[in-house]
């Protein structure tokens, strides 16, 4: 809008007085439009999910741009520091073309990070779907059908009361070989990992959706569409799940973290994925023997572990703060 | 009150078998063959023997329901024994640990004092650092000590205890070598040198779980008391002339609690549940460490034990904040 413009805007409201508006002031606003404007305003939220992004995007494209193969053995160029170790030390054992340095077979880091990564995201972003899927089915028919919500949530509180992380450990021990022999090593593990993160994390936002749900479905907009004969299942899908989508996008930040963190802790225990399998989880635990010698190999995969979770749970802030409508536009 | 205290209790019974079954039913699948161990030159019907032994030859139902006897009846005499010296117990099976043919709760009983030191004293620690942190943060909103206090409590919920434990050996008992990295557990204090001793063996673990539990609860103390400094009883306080410090530390703080309490009774069935990443890191042989190697070891009955006790002192808990909830707010009704 020009000044000109807005000049002539500002004289014409002062002609015709409040009570006389020709049209609209502003352009109308969407509500996504909204939301992002508070999204935006929420600096830590903005550096988080650009991280998030960036991280994600890095770990997809990054086997293209460092060609180098993580399995790749080369015990000639064992142990190898980092570049930047030469800055303070001119004798280490570095090279050009191994800028993170090497492990004790020589295999290249970078390339396996960046391995690494493709498992842990692939493992935190499939979980987190899962247990959402799982978490909002039983949240809208618990919600809805009034018969179902006796049954759902006394399973959502047994869920609730069953210790997780030992029950993880114990399932992960326990289905490990089936799932290798029915699957291969790297895909059954990966099943098993992704089933039982999913299927241990889906209570809380079962929980919310429900709470959702049970006030929403007495509103008026319900009670109208199912006066013009819409069925159960349109109403959850046309009126129902576009109204919850708010608290369904918070609770996935929060899963995503909580993935993360638990594939990590799985490898970190020694029941993740095979040994020549890098996950960011798996490298930190591998690193730990030896780590007075090379703290780069745990520091790495840590702070890449908690860069990450860190910035999805900013995300997690912001997208709470953008999506609830009475912090908005404050 | 009563009645919903008495329902909730009753309500659990049913709640702990089905998950008893549940866990029981877990591990029956279990692939891994507790003789797996035992010498090759063993011939196999002395094998088979040793099997129904550890009675593994009975059918499910049967195994579960002696299991239910062993962990209910039998092992309550025991305690009755201990304590009044009688002996309803004498002759009868209790739960027997596959690894160490000794009873599984008398494992438990010895690895409880060191979780409940270090991991029980981490959560005091924590809860004492996260509510001033909270308090004061939550008081001066978006001041600096607000916005650093609100970025170390994500960052402790963001950094793992696998790395940042990892990071603590590293810089203080690797590189300044002020700690131990491993905890001892033989270490028995007697005077104030061996005191200290065992004080400095045991900062690192409890300070890699006080960062997660003061992150946790001072977020939760912050949201508590701003939701609370804004109510019309505040602005009452102070304009009939209160001091600040009795507004804020006791009209808004004794409301704030009554949910931080809650999150706390919720919070402690992890403390025995002990930490498992935490105890193996710093190899702290409390009740996590013990249930990680049971299932290592494929020794079902310690595994099954354990992860049920676990569940008890969830569900227990999870009443006891209820309780708690109703008996600190009048406005909650559960009648």
């Amino acid at each position: 809008m020009t000044d000109q413009h807005v000049n002539a805007a500002a004289a014409e409201y002062e002609l015709y007085g409040a009570l006389k508006d020709k049209e609209p002031q502003k352009e109308p606003r969407s509500q996504w439009k909204d939301v992002w404007d508070q999204f935006r305003k929420h600096k830590g939220a903005l550096i988080g999910g650009g991280f998030l992004l960036g991280i994600t995007l890095f770990v997809l494209v990054g086997p293209w741009v460092w060609p180098v193969d993580p399995k790749q053995l080369d015990i000639r160029n064992k142990d190898l520091r980092p570049i930047y170790t030469l800055l303070w030390n001119q004798d280490a054992n570095t090279l050009w073309s191994r800028p993170f340095g090497t492990d004790n077979l020589g295999r290249d880091i970078m390339a396996t990070l960046i391995a690494g990564g493709r498992a842990s995201l692939a493992v935190g972003w499939t979980a987190m779907i899962l247990s959402l899927l799982i978490g909002t089915a039983v949240g809208v028919c618990s919600g809805y059908f009034k018969k179902l919500d006796g049954v759902l949530m006394r399973i959502t509180d047994l869920f609730l009361s069953l210790p997780i992380l030992p029950l993880l450990l114990v399932a992960v021990t326990l289905f490990r070989q089936p799932l290798r022999a029915a699957f291969g090593p790297e895909g059954g593990m990966f099943i098993l990992i992704v089933g039982v993160i999913g299927i241990t994390s889906w209570m809380p936002t079962a929980r919310i959706v429900r709470g959702e749900i049970l006030a929403l479905k007495e509103r008026e907009f319900i009670l109208a569409a199912r006066s013009i004969g819409t069925t159960p299942f349109q109403i959850i899908r046309r009126h129902l799940l576009p109204n919850v989508i708010s608290p369904i996008m918070v609770s996935a930040t929060l899963g995503l973290a909580t993935a993360i963190i638990t594939e990590s802790a799985l490898s970190f225990l020694g029941v993740g994925f095979p040994s020549d399998f890098p996950t960011w989880g798996k490298l930190l635990s591998d690193a730990v023997p030896r780590m007075e010698e090379f703290p780069e190999r745990v520091m790495l995969p840590g702070i890449l572990i908690s860069v990450t979770v860190l910035s999805v749970n900013y995300l997690g802030d912001g997208l709470r703060d953008a999506l609830d409508p009475r912090i908005r536009g404050r | 009150m009563l009645t919903f205290t008495i329902r909730r209790l009753v309500l659990a019974i049913p709640t702990l078998m089905f998950i008893s079954l549940v866990i029981f039913m877990l591990l029956q699948l279990a692939p891994g063959d507790p003789m797996a161990q035992v010498p090759l030159t063993v011939p196999p019907e002395v094998k088979q023997q040793m099997r129904e032994a550890l009675g593994l030859g009975a059918p499910v139902h049967v195994q579960y329901w002696k299991w239910l006897v062993q962990f209910f009846w039998i092992e309550p005499q025991v305690v009755i024994d201990h304590w009044f010296g009688t002996t309803f117990s004498e002759g009868k099976l209790r739960v027997i640990s596959w690894q160490t043919r000794s009873p599984v709760m008398d494992i438990v009983i010895q690895r409880m004092p060191q979780t409940l030191w270090v991991v029980g004293m981490s959560y005091i620690v924590g809860i004492l650092l996260a509510l001033p942190i909270g308090i004061y943060s939550a008081y001066k909103q978006y001041s600096l000590f607000d916005q650093a206090g609100t970025f170390i409590s994500m960052i402790g919920f963001s950094v793992p205890p696998f790395f940042s434990g990892v990071i603590v050996i590293v810089i203080f008992s690797v590189n300044l070598g002020w700690f131990p990295s491993i905890y001892d557990t033989t270490h028995v204090v007697t005077d104030w040198a061996s005191f200290k001793v065992q004080l400095q063996q045991m900062i690192m673990p409890v300070m890699v779980l006080a960062l997660q539990t003061t992150a946790q609860i001072s977020r939760f103390m912050r949201a508590s008391m701003l939701d609370n400094l804004n109510q019309d009883y505040v602005r009452t306080a102070r304009a009939k002339g209160l001091k600040e410090s009795a507004v804020v530390m006791v009209h808004v703080l004794r409301n704030s609690m009554i949910p931080i309490v809650t999150v706390i009774a919720l919070g402690i069935p992890s403390i025995f549940g002990g930490a498992i990443i935490t105890e193996t890191l710093f190899k702290v042989n409390g009740i996590g460490q013990l249930l990680l190697t049971a299932l290592f070891a494929n020794d079902l009955p310690m595994v099954m034990t354990l992860t049920f006790i676990f569940a008890i002192l969830i569900v227990a808990f999870n009443l006891i904040a209820d309780v708690l909830y109703g008996l600190l707010d009048p406005r909650i009704r559960y009648d």
